[in-house]
């Protein structure tokens, strides 16, 4: 799924500052949407951006199959991501994870909101970091 | 619609004999539409003649929209004669920062111990408004803002009216937030501005060698903004924000400069001069 919809200015410096750093970093809109990863994710993610597109960051995480060290799933409310999309609030976990491309990683995923104004919120940016 | 440029140079007024042709005040430009809406986009030095004009047309009702409130696009706001004229309702247009209000912010220019007098005590009617985040109409117009590169909150306009539009982007800097060029437009800094728009007056403060220099600054290259109509799809491309130090000889090099840029049969990229009237 991909959107013509204008990004906001947020987005577009957002996925400029992404593209230039080392660290895997993802990008999520007001909707839900994982509208940009940058190079260095597409390790972790298996594929790059382009052919995996736009979807919504629900979608994507699961994906992954997202476990505890226990192999117990992680439920979608224990998920970085979707603290930081419903409650507004930065969230840290340790993680299992299958990569597109078969390989199971722990990883640690960082998430915090993005608000372009006080009351605007835009998104988030989720980080990873190999565990 | 009637495009009239009173200022297009960028940083500070620069008036004197080296400016004469494209003149020395900052940024002000006026688009009037065939139902009489008169619009004026900015508050630079160039807005105070624009001023004297209006009140001798005896224009009584006006939206102004700023882009932001660096000075040169604002300090011609305080001898702007339809605010001290009781009979004239002004709409005044432009974005909030992360924390305040538009109007908030104005008033701290607008007041002593910068002004003698404070912006509430003007006598037109002004009224406020922190620019919308959706596309809206005024009268037969569609207005659309968008947040766009420049250090602090920066919008860029356009108006669709009289079957035509206008983008209007003075201060921007789209290369710094990635190759355009290679870019679907949605991901493009002002991109739903200037899509496929009839006439852009876009920023192209610099040349390529100043730019190097001042990356950041949040200010075009020619090139970049020859690049950046083209990745637009404009169809009119009017060159805006003249360094101070550039006079007029110099001025003249960055219009062949930009049109070595572009191909043949395309509409040539013009630079902005005081008076240059462009009807669409």
């Amino acid at each position: 799924m991909t959107t013509d919809r204008p990004k906001h200015l947020v987005h577009i410096l957002a996925r400029e500052f992404a593209s230039n750093l080392a660290t895997p970093t993802l990008i999520v809109d007001a909707d839900g949407t994982l509208i940009f990863f940058n190079e260095a994710a597409e390790e972790l993610v298996g594929g790059t951006f382009a052919e995996v597109g736009e979807m919504t960051i629900d979608e994507f995480s699961n994906t992954f199959a997202p476990r505890h060290e226990n192999d117990d799933p992680l439920p979608m409310e224990e998920r970085p991501t979707r603290i930081a999309f419903e409650e507004r609030r930065a969230a840290h976990e340790v993680m299992t994870v299958t990569g597109l491309d078969g390989v199971v990683r722990q990883i640690g995923v960082t998430a915090f909101p993005l608000f372009a104004q006080k009351d605007e919120f835009v998104g988030i940016v989720a980080i990873w970091w190999r565990e | 619609m009637r495009v009239v440029i009173w200022g297009c140079r960028g940083s500070v007024a620069s008036p004197g004999p080296a400016t004469v042709r494209c003149g020395g005040n900052t940024s002000c430009v006026e688009v009037s539409l065939e139902d009489g809406s008169v619009f004026v986009l900015d508050a630079g030095t160039g807005i105070r003649e624009l001023g004297a004009e209006l009140a001798e047309r005896g224009t009584r009702r006006l939206h102004l929209l700023l882009t932001h409130l660096h000075l040169d696009h604002l300090e011609g706001l305080r001898f702007f004669a339809p605010l001290f004229d009781p009979n004239v309702e002004i709409d005044l247009w432009g974005p909030r920062s992360p924390v305040l209000g538009l109007q908030e912010r104005i008033r701290r220019s607008f007041s002593p111990p910068l002004f003698p007098i404070d912006l509430q005590d003007t006598p037109a009617k002004v009224t406020f408004h922190d620019v919308p985040k959706v596309p809206w109409r005024v009268g037969e117009a569609l207005l659309t803002a968008s947040l766009v590169v420049h250090p602090g909150p920066t919008v860029g306009f356009r108006i669709e009216a009289d079957g035509a539009s206008v983008a209007y982007l003075p201060d921007h800097e789209p290369a710094l937030a990635g190759r355009f060029e290679e870019r679907t437009r949605d991901w493009i800094s002002g991109g739903s501005i200037a899509d496929d728009v009839d006439l852009l007056l876009h920023d192209a403060q610099y040349f390529e060698d100043e730019y190097v220099e001042r990356l950041g600054w949040g200010h075009s290259s020619v090139s970049s903004a020859v690049a950046y109509a083209e990745a637009v799809g404009a169809k009119r491309l009017v060159l805006f924000h003249h360094d101070p130090t550039h006079s007029d000889e110099t001025m003249q090099k960055l219009e062949s400069e930009a049109r070595s840029l572009v191909e043949d049969g395309e509409d040539p990229p013009t630079v902005a001069r005081e008076g240059m009237v462009l009807e669409l």
